[in-house]
């Protein structure tokens, strides 16, 4: 009895090694088409749940930032009402991996178009524009790369301004964190001397948070920030553009930013510098 | 007089939500660890063979998953099997096969290691007194193992229930989840929020694993010779 046991469990688990260690070395998830989505009613959108004012959740939980105002339209043009949507929270270091094993059809996450990034998901048209800056606490600002030498920056692990310091200035030693609540409580903590993020990002956070100061407010290229889906997913792709297009006609993108973003950043900054309209980089 | 921040666990929403965060927290651990418990036990006396085959496979599985983080383990099931089979396994069933793969894999070695370590004369003795396999199990080698084990495992539960933070990365929604997006969307406001929330987590970690460990002890007096 106990020896059948025995070769019950092990065959069990050897088994299970067997198809595990099979399955990594063949086949590929499929995407969805904008047939199946519609079919079933529903888009997977991800979204963040921390990064206000572009993706987060109110007092009672429920999503909103600027992404989302962009989303919710989209999904509305899609299904005609703008609950068909399953919104899924991820963190920033596995956008991809989302899309590559297809757990969401388009990523709405202030996704940053970049190189890396285009070989292995396609981006859809821009709706906004941004570059990284550092925020530093204002008695001893960061006002040039070389002020950051022999001292730490902080970082979000998987984001622009991580591949940025580690590829351009790999003298600055970084110190890295999962997530952006971390680094920001690592900042006032002086546990480094600024903060590299999105300067979108940072303008709002030192708008609000008195003593801090967008030392060094553009860094690098200008980047896009745009939807994308998985790799190869033309027809949603084509179809996201052709709506992105169509947004850009009636200024809504504009519309979100008065929505979302003027609360954050007050009256400083001029919506042009930051906000896209049909795709087109003016 | 700056604001100490407090009030944001006075919101009864907040609290609502992240009560609902400990749900998700508790859900994993109470069935992870329900099933290593159970599974842990046969793996166990499965580790006991004399095949030899039997033991080498229990034991890479073992050493699979104390070498390689639970992390990655979850991320291979999480994405690994969406890439390659195509299969979407929802961020909650892969958070509890994971912890219970693992639970089961430190849970069977805990059983092994623990009747192995009751001395021989244990069993000849009882044998001696004419007692059956089944009564020599039952009342001379299971009431030793269970006093010898409490300990070690009780300590693997509570290890289990703070590793479920884990479960974040693959999309779950758990109590420390919950606590960052409140801790979010208080930062422009309320700088001192991440101090109360996460010190209020940390007291409802305290809460489910103190009592755990106490219960341990009581065992471990009760058993007691």
């Amino acid at each position: 009895m106990r020896r059948t046991m025995v070769k019950f469990f092990g065959t069990t688990i050897l088994l299970g090694m067997i198809v595990l260690a099979g399955a990594i070395l063949t086949g590929t998830a499929d995407a969805r088409t904008l047939d199946e989505i519609k079919a079933a009613g529903r888009i997977r959108v991800a979204v963040f749940a921390d990064k206000p004012p572009f993706g987060y959740l109110d007092e009672e939980g429920k999503n909103v930032g600027f992404d989302l105002v962009i989303a919710k339209r989209v999904v509305k043009d899609l299904f005609g009402s703008e609950n068909a949507v399953e919104w899924v929270l991820l963190e920033p270091a596995n956008r991809v991996e989302y899309l590559e094993a297809d757990k969401i059809d388009v990523v709405f996450a202030n996704f940053t178009v970049t190189k890396e990034r285009a070989e292995k998901v396609d981006f859809a048209l821009p709706y906004m524009k941004v570059a990284i800056g550092v925020v530093s606490p204002e008695s001893a600002a960061v006002k040039d790369i070389a002020d950051l030498k022999g001292k730490k920056l902080i970082v979000v692990k998987g984001t622009t301004a991580e591949t940025f310091f580690a590829s351009n200035y790999p003298d600055v030693e970084l110190l890295k964190f999962d997530a952006i609540s971390e680094a920001f409580q690592a900042l006032t903590d002086g546990r480094g001397a600024g903060l590299s993020n999105d300067n979108t990002f940072l303008f709002a956070w030192a708008n609000t948070n008195k003593g801090y100061t967008v030392g060094i407010p553009s860094l690098g290229s200008l980047d896009t920030i745009a939807p994308a889906v998985r790799k190869g997913n033309k027809e949603l792709l084509e179809w996201l553009n052709e709506d992105i297009q169509k947004l850009g006609a009636e200024n809504f993108i504009h519309k979100a930013y008065d929505e979302a973003l003027a609360p954050y950043y007050g009256g400083t900054v001029n919506p042009n510098d930051l906000v896209i309209e049909g795709g087109v980089i003016k | 007089m700056r604001n100490s921040g407090f009030d944001v666990l006075l919101s009864l929403n907040n609290l609502r939500r992240l009560m609902l965060g400990l749900g998700g927290t508790l859900e994993i651990a109470a069935v992870s660890v329900a099933v290593s418990v159970i599974l842990g036990v046969l793996c166990g006396f499965a580790m006991m063979s004399k095949n030899r085959a039997v033991y080498a496979l229990f034991r890479v599985y073992l050493e699979a998953f104390r070498i390689v983080p639970i992390l990655v383990w979850l991320f291979l099931f999480f994405f690994g099997s969406a890439i390659v089979f195509g299969a979407n396994l929802e961020g909650w069933f892969v958070s509890v096969l994971v912890f219970s793969l693992w639970g089961t894999a430190e849970m069977g070695d805990l059983v092994r290691g623990t009747v192995l370590s009751i001395p021989a004369h244990q069993w000849q003795s009882a044998e001696a007194i004419g007692l059956t396999p089944w009564q020599v199990r039952r009342f001379v080698i299971i009431p030793q193992t269970l006093r010898r084990i409490a300990p070690s495992a009780i300590n693997l539960v509570t290890r289990m229930v703070k590793t479920t933070s884990l479960v974040v990365f693959v999309g779950v929604t758990d109590i420390l989840r919950v606590g960052k997006q409140i801790i979010e969307f208080n930062m422009m406001k309320n700088p001192m929020a991440s101090f109360w929330i996460y010190g209020f987590i940390f007291l409802i970690y305290f809460l489910i694993c103190y009592p755990i460990s106490r219960f341990s002890k009581k065992l471990e007096e009760k058993w007691s010779y």
